[in-house]
């Protein structure tokens, strides 16, 4: 997991994607606590509103749910609709560049199957 | 406390340090002011503190004028780049002058600091390292707790490390209570994350006041053939270009994901950069 943001892109959305990576891999569980935006803003030092700002966006897409005084907690549903979620932009994010850097190395299209096939016959032996 | 800056000018002779700048802090925040050498920002926290008088226009701090104003002034500490204390005054006399001085002083987190930061409470100012004298000039600063707390490039002569340290403490005390940070630096990189707000002052006007990240998500490089990122920048806020061997770079107002469905490649812009490029002075 990254320690350190990439200043290039909106630090909102970076922690808002630390959050979903780590419910994704089960870092973080159904019921358990997420770190406060305090927490967030001393790990990487960052401003607390900032921080707040992916937090709270994670609350209105229904993967955490808040306790008044107590905090954020990760709801039952999170893992589940982060995956439906990052499988749909698995087109666009990986497969539409991969395609684009091919097409740019005139790599036809089963040429890359054929890649798919080898790479996971090698993970596999 | 609520900052309204009203159409501030400052003028020494023919110089404008600042031109009929205008601008609302509503909430305490932290608020990066960045801007080249001469931009106008020293001149602009002067008059904030209440130190210096604007030649035309108003800065109100909740409806009040801060100059002359023991009521507003003891709610706004400004620790500048150097010569914030009396030479021959102690360590420990500063302390005790800004303690009466600031209704809200936290002598305990001064004591802390002095500890931290290794500092002689017995040690004569003039003869402290320009570096032990910016650790004090944060130490009053943070300890002050003033509503409105300025720092202006504070720490010549801290190293690396001391300044981090800055930086977390600066943050945890914000944590702890919410009040307006204006922090003024060239150390732009350093800084950027801790700021929610951003303005650019240059040359005497304010030509940029955003939220940090709405800057780092509206705005973009593009990169491509010159004719495809010409094409695509048309209808666009450009804010500079530049090419090499047929491809060319723009850095562009535009949202990044927006961008990014032009096929072009998109790089985001750091706020350093962004600084820069909106500062360059062209054709110079």
């Amino acid at each position: 997991m990254a320690q350190k943001l990439d200043e290039n892109r909106p630090i909102y959305l970076q922690i808002k994607e630390y959050v979903e990576d780590s419910i994704i891999n089960e870092t973080l569980k159904a019921g358990d606590r997420v770190p406060s935006t305090n927490e967030f803003a001393t790990f990487f030092n960052i401003n607390p509103a900032t921080a707040a700002k992916g937090v709270n966006e994670l609350v209105y897409e229904g993967i955490l749910y808040k306790r008044r005084g107590i905090g954020m907690f990760v709801t039952e549903n999170a893992r589940q609709i982060l995956l439906a979620k990052r499988k749909e932009e698995f087109y666009e994010h990986y497969l539409l560049p991969l395609k684009d850097e091919a097409k740019k190395l005139e790599i036809s299209n089963e040429q890359l199957v054929e890649m798919i096939y080898r790479e996971g016959n090698e993970l596999e032996n | 406390m609520k900052i309204e800056v009203k159409n501030l000018t400052k003028s020494y002779g023919d110089n404008t340090a600042l031109d009929s700048v205008s601008f609302t802090l509503n909430d305490p925040k932290i608020y990066g002011l960045l801007g080249r050498n001469g931009a106008g920002k020293t001149t602009f926290m002067e008059i904030l503190s209440g130190h210096l008088l604007p030649t035309k226009g108003e800065v109100l701090i909740n409806d009040e004028k801060p100059f002359d104003n023991r009521k507003i002034t003891e709610s706004i500490c400004l620790i500048k780049e150097g010569d914030n204390f009396k030479k021959d005054l102690t360590v420990k006399n500063v302390l005790k002058i800004y303690s009466y001085f600031y209704p809200n002083w936290d002598q305990a987190l001064a004591n802390d600091l002095i500890k931290e930061y290794n500092l002689k409470l017995t040690a004569p100012i003039k003869t402290l390292s320009k570096g032990m004298e910016s650790a004090l000039g944060i130490i009053v600063g943070l300890a002050s707790k003033a509503p409105i707390t300025i720092f202006d490039e504070p720490y010549i002569g801290l190293d690396a490390a001391a300044r981090k340290r800055f930086y977390e403490l600066l943050l945890s005390e914000y944590e702890k209570q919410k009040r307006t940070i204006i922090f003024s630096t060239h150390l732009i990189d350093e800084v950027s994350l801790l700021f929610e707000e951003v303005l650019i002052l240059q040359e005497g006007k304010l030509i940029l006041h955003e939220e940090a990240d709405t800057l780092r998500h509206n705005t973009c490089a593009v990169s491509g053939s010159i004719e495809q990122v010409e094409a695509f920048i048309e209808d666009k806020e450009v804010i500079d270009k530049k090419e090499l061997a047929g491809m060319m770079t723009a850095y562009i107002y535009e949202n990044m994901e927006h961008a990014k469905k032009s096929g072009l490649a998109v790089e985001g812009v750091p706020i350093q950069e962004l600084m820069i490029y909106l500062t360059e002075q062209k054709g110079a």
